[in-house]
Parts: C-alpha cells; structure tokens; sequence
C-alpha cells in the first residue's frame, strides 16, 4: 500500500486517538504531581435555619474558599512530586504491616485490598472464561446442524447485556429475600445471605463475570475451530489418537493465538473492574482500583474531590494493566519474529 | 373518531386544571434540578401547572448540582438543596441572595422559611427531615413493651422481639457503606456528647465519645438484617413496608410511605417517635436537616424573577393540602398529622439534636467515615484503630483539600 492511502486511512483513527486517549493521559499524568487548592480564608457565618415555630441562628468560624472579582473561586496549583501517589499507595503503613507479618492490616489498607481483589479477580476468572468458552466452542461444534443456530444465539445473550444492569439483575436475584436466595434457603433448610460476607459476595462477581465474558470467548473460538486442518485430525484419528490428545495436540495449540487474543483482552477488561463493585454494592467488604479511583474523584456533599489522588491512581491502575500484559505480549511478539523466518 | 374525542376531552381538561391550579401563566422557561423523593415531585408537579417548566428529580443530584450552577448561564434556574448540598453552592458563590425577590413574591412565606446567611436570605426552606425512631406499633403492645426512647432501650425491646420470634429482624438500620453509614455515625456521636473539630480543623472523632458511638452502633448489628452494609433508606423502608422489622432509626421522609397501600402491607401499623438518646440525659442521637430552593446567580433577572414566582407557586398552601403527609412542610396550611409527632418530638426535644454541621471540613470527614467504618462492623478491625484510621483517612483529604497545612 503506499504511503499515501495508508495515511489517509489511519489519519482520522490516530487523531482521535491522540485527542481522546493521549492527551487526557498526558494531562492525568501531569496532574498526579500537582495539587490544586482553593485560597481558603477563615470568617465567621451566622446561619439561620429553621426549627419548629422559630429559627435558630449559630454564629460559627467557617472556612470558605475566596472568590475573585468574576466570582469564581481562586485556587492555586503546586507541584508535590510523588506525593499523591504516597497518599494512594502509604507505603509506610504497608511496610509496618508488612513487619508485623499482618495480612489482616494490609487488607486494611485502601490501595492493597483493592489490589488483592483486582489481581484475584482477573487472574481467576481468566483460565474460566478461556475454558467455559472452548468448551461451549467445542460443545456447539459437535452438535447437529440443526440445533447449533438456537445454540449459538441462546449462549450469545448474556454478552449482550449491558454490564451494569446485568451485576444489578445478579443482586436482585440474591439480596435479601431474593429468589435466587429464597430458592437455595427452601433446599438447604438455612437462612442465606450473600451480601453479608466477603467471600460470597467475590464467589458472585466471578460468577457474573464469566457468565458475562464467556460467550466473547466462545464465539472467537467457534470461528477459530472452523480452520481447523481437517487431514492433521483424521491422521491423528488413524493414529490412534483419544478425543483428549486430539484436543491437547492439535485443536488447542491451533487455537493458541486466539488464546493469547482472549487472555490479552481480558486481562485489560478485568483489570477495570467497576460495574460489578457498584452493582453489588460491595464497598464494605470488596473494592476494586478502578472503584478507588471513581471514590476519590466523587464530590462529597460539601463540593470537595481528591483530583490528585484520583489521577494518582489510575496512573497506578495503568501501569498495572501495563505489567500483566507484558507477559503474554512477549509470547506473542516472540511467535511474531518466529514466523518471519 | 371516538379516539379524537376523548384526546380532546382530554385535553380541555388538562387545560382547565391548569389553570385552576395555577394563578397565572408562566412565559419563561424555567428549569429545575433536585433530589427525588415524594415532597420534591409534589412541590415540581404543583409549578408544572404553571406551564413553561421542566424538573429533574435526580437522586444524584448532589455531584451535578456544583458543575451545572457553575455554568453560564447556569443550567437551571431552581435548585433543590438540603442544608449538607447547599454548602458547595455557597463556597463557590452560584446561586443569589433573594432578599428582593422574598419582598417581592414572598408574602405567604413564614419567617421561619427563610434561611439568612449572614443576615442576607439565600435559599427558602420548605420542609424538615430527620431521622426519628419508626416501629411497629402493634408488635410492640403486643410484646408489653413501651416505646423507647434511648438507644438502650431500642436493643432491650429488640431483644424481647427477637425472643418472641414475630419479625425477620427486629432492628433495620441505613447503613450501607458510604454516605449512609457516616451519616449514622454523625447521627450517634453529638448524641453521645462528642464534637466533630477541634479548632485548628484537625477532626476530634478519634475520643471516648468516639468509641461510645461506635460500640453503640456495633450492638445493632445483634439485631439486624446480616447484610445491613448493603442497607440504604429505600431498602429499609421497604422492609418496613413488607413487615420484615419491627423498629428503624429512619428518615422522617419515609414515613408517609409505610401508609401508602399500594406498596405497604403495615399500613396503619408503623408509629412515629422521637429519635433514640444515646444518653439518658442527652439530645436525640440524631442531626436536623431542612429541604428547600435555591436560585442560580449565573441567570438574567428576569429569569430569577420568573424562577422565583414559579417556585412561590409551588410552594403555596394548596400544594400542601394535596400531599400532607408527603413530608414535614414549614409551608402554611401544613396540618400534622400522627406520622408528623416523631419528626416534632426530635425537634423540640430538650436539648435539642444539632442541624447538620455542613462545612467543606465536614464533607470530608465524612467520606472518610463512609470508607472507614464498614471495616469496624465487618469486625476487621477494632474501635480505636478504626477513630485512628478515619483520623488519618481525614488529614490526608484535608490536607489535599488545602483545609490542613
């Protein structure tokens, strides 16, 4: 292709990549070693606020940000080299933890809890949603030509739902006296809560999200098994080969670029754990980085964000997904220049 | 044919209560922003009537309001507020002082509405809040038992309920992680005597009243739903409604549904006290709290004019007489009814519950509750380490947030 047409073809897709994608991380990065603070000053208020019959006034110290002659609010910008990312992360604390030999405290902390949830979550489900769909893959493969449309389309569903109506439908099903719930209880004889503890509320999210990926896998893998070199399966066939040594010999290792596509996509999309944290609610016993960092950057009633320790953090939250994608990028980089030779 | 009549019956008539409803015909566009709850839609349905009006009832209201009154020309005209929502308003100077407009079109309004600032009138109240003690007034004349009134008593009774076996839980509570959960901590601590700040506006939490507080609120957890940290008000009140418990420190907000019957099924079964003391001798453990408007500065006087006589509008006595028990109106022709006595109880009690503190230290503090305590009742951590953690959590905000050096 020359030059030219590949240009005009990627031209518009590079540019909106620079506008939407670098130049807010330029400006996060830039703003995780920057604090940005109103001028504060100290007056006394008297607020009237009504009571029954008559008001009462209190006469108080309050501080106020100050405002310019235009009436916005003056806010001055200071550097503060890593201290955000101090902030994020309390390294100190971490350390003391560390030397006390406490897992209990480390969890205790923000950064480290959220960490060891989104590392478990993403490396737990990875392998499920990798086998869940070749199964499925598999299964709908072997199946009869006629059912495989209803098949397909029945295992598609769950894919298309929007992820937070699909966490919050998990929810209703089980908090409280949900159906779900109420089902398990009427077969076990005990009262079930599943909100009410870490580790059934993590049991659920896996759950949920390899219900919700599974079926992406299974389709890649379902277009991946048509390519299969039918002679290198019926040599193995006359060879004696099992369905199993088919499978591990042949079908897989065909697959293997697929894999790494699937491990690849997932463990960026997992790493972003959100929906699921909201839709459960599960604040008080899990937390993810990508929630940590919705949390700093949400006002509270007065108006106030932590925008350097939100940016921080997902600076963090990116070099993470950074780190666990090396891996399986090597791999693929390695076939790449295998291939060429 | 017939189709086309009735749309046009329909309309006539849409027209008529209009106009009976409203006293004049509104010209200009005016939009507002507030939370959702009953009193806002019947307050938003009355100015409605007056034609050229648009609400957005929006229970997040509180993260768009700053951003959308900050615009100019600001993105709506009225604004619906609570005194925690109207701090970041007045910080960054947004919403006017309607001293004219009150003189102007104010003349139904008490002076009790009128919420001064500095002398100069900033926003027009239109209801209280709190959260009171609601219970199940047939369970507990049943169980021989006399409506508490401290906390000590609320897990007495609780207890007794439990024994009797007549509910799922005896005790419902909103504390789900986050802005619930502090709000029941900054609801117990000033009950048990504690102050919020020191001075220098270093935070005080972390004190013996500190630890009352939160033994007193760890003891509920005896007593309530197990997955009370996914508990916000509507679920409560849902519980309520469904007869699945007995007692709830709940919004005085709420009350009116438990006699709604289309959802209810203890229509005439819920009864309304003051909130709980955490001390015998002390105030109810619990913080006041007024709903009302606001008016953006970033329009043309025109549109504040029209904004304000709509709102005026809305507030008027017929809209009261058409939904009484929808809150605890400050507007006149408010006739309180029995599921008004709890919120009345709580506020002329003697002494009497603090309004909520609403200052830029306070919201930080209590995010830092919010994220801190669920830790507490989950048992992962004990009571000090839990003042020391939400002591930190603040400093570190604070400072950020340029309040601390």
């Amino acid at each position: 292709m020359k030059f030219k047409t590949f240009a005009a073809f990627v031209g518009p897709s590079v540019f909106m990549m620079l506008l939407f994608i670098a130049a807010p991380l330029v400006s996060v990065f830039i703003q995780s070693f920057q604090v940005t603070q109103p001028i504060l000053e100290q007056i006394e208020v008297e607020t009237c606020t009504p009571g029954f019959l008559t008001q009462t006034c209190t006469t108080e110290i309050k501080t106020v940000p100050v405002l310019d002659e235009a009436g916005k609010t003056v806010t001055a910008t200071r550097w503060v080299g890593l201290q955000s990312y101090r902030n994020v992360l309390q390294m100190d604390k971490f350390w003391s933890a560390v030397g006390n030999g406490s897992w209990n405290q480390i969890m205790q902390i923000d950064f480290w809890k959220a960490l060891r949830f989104t590392l478990s979550f993403t490396l737990l489900t990875l392998p499920l949603v990798i086998g869940v769909g070749l199964a499925i893959a598999l299964a709908v493969n072997n199946a009869t030509r006629s059912i495989r449309g209803p098949i397909i389309f029945i295992s598609l569903l769950p894919f298309i739902i929007t992820p937070v109506i699909g966490s919050l439908s998990i929810y209703w099903l089980f908090v409280g006296d949900g159906i779900l719930t109420a089902m398990m209880e009427r077969w076990s004889g005990q009262n079930i809560s599943m909100f009410a503890q870490a580790w059934t509320i993590e049991l659920l999210m896996y759950f949920y999200r390899v219900w919700h990926v599974a079926p992406f896998a299974f389709v890649i893998f379902y277009a991946g098994l048509q390519t299969v070199n039918m002679d290198t399966l019926e040599s193995a066939v006359i060879d004696g080969a099992s369905r199993w040594e088919r499978l591990r010999h042949v079908i897989v290792p065909h697959l293997m670029p697929l894999i790494i596509f699937i491990a690849l996509i997932h463990l960026m999309d997992c790493y972003r754990v959100f929906d699921e944290i909201v839709g459960f609610r599960s604040q008080a016993h899990v937390i993810s980085l990508q929630w940590l960092t919705f949390d700093f950057m949400t006002p509270d009633d007065a108006g106030n964000r932590a925008m350097s320790r939100a940016s921080a953090s997902s600076m963090l939250t990116m070099i993470g997904i950074v780190l666990l994608l090396i891996m399986p990028l090597r791999r693929t980089w390695r076939d790449h220049k295998g291939s060429a030779h | 044919m017939f189709l086309k009549k009735i749309a046009l019956a329909g309309v006539v008539s849409l027209l008529g209560s209009a106009a009976m409803a409203c006293s004049y015909q509104n010209e200009v566009p005016v939009k507002s922003l507030s939370a959702g709850f009953e009193a806002w839609k019947a307050v938003t349905d009355a100015m409605a009537e007056c034609g050229n009006f648009q609400a957005e009832l929006d229970q997040e209201f509180r993260t768009k309001q700053p951003a959308a009154f900050e615009a100019n020309p600001s993105l709506y005209q009225i604004g619906g507020v609570s005194n925690g929502t109207i701090t970041p308003l007045l910080n960054a100077g947004t919403i006017r002082p309607l001293d004219d407009l009150v003189e102007k079109y104010g003349q139904n309004l008490s002076p009790n509405q009128l919420i001064r600032i500095n002398g100069q009138i900033m926003a027009v109240a239109m209801m209280v809040n709190t959260q009171h003690l609601m219970y199940r007034s047939d369970i507990l004349a049943d169980l021989g038992i006399d409506t508490p009134t401290t906390w000590d008593e609320v897990y007495a009774a609780a207890e007794k309920i439990k024994e009797a076996g007549v509910v799922d839980y005896p005790l419902g509570a909103t504390m789900k992680s986050g802005w619930n959960i502090a709000q029941e901590f900054v609801n117990m601590y000033p009950g048990h005597g504690g102050k919020f700040f020191n001075d220098d506006n270093t935070t005080a939490v972390n004190s013996d009243a500190g630890l009352a507080s939160l033994e007193t609120m760890k003891k509920a957890l005896d007593y309530t739903d197990p997955e009370v940290l996914v508990s916000d008000s509507t679920y409560v009140q849902q519980q309520f409604q469904q007869g699945k418990i007995a007692m709830a420190n709940l919004w005085a907000s709420r009350a009116g549904a438990m006699n709604d019957e289309a959802e209810s099924q203890v229509v005439g079964k819920v009864a309304m006290a003051a909130a709980p003391k955490a001390v015998a001798d002390g105030a109810p453990a619990t913080t006041l709290w007024w709903d009302g408007i606001v008016i953006a500065k970033n329009i043309s006087d025109e549109e504040a004019d029209a904004a304000f006589r709509l709102a005026m509008e809305g507030l008027d006595t017929e809209m009261v007489q058409g939904a009484n028990d929808a809150a605890i109106w400050l507007v006149g022709g408010y006739e309180p009814t029995d599921i008004a006595t709890g919120a009345i109880e709580t506020a002329t009690a003697n002494p009497a519950p603090p309004a909520y503190p609403s200052t830029t230290q306070m919201g930080l503090l209590h995010t830092a509750l919010g994220n801190e305590l669920p830790a507490f009742l989950t048992g992962e951590r004990d009571a000090a380490a839990t003042l020391i953690a939400i002591e930190e959590a603040y400093t570190t905000s604070a400072k950020e947030a340029g309040v601390l050096k």
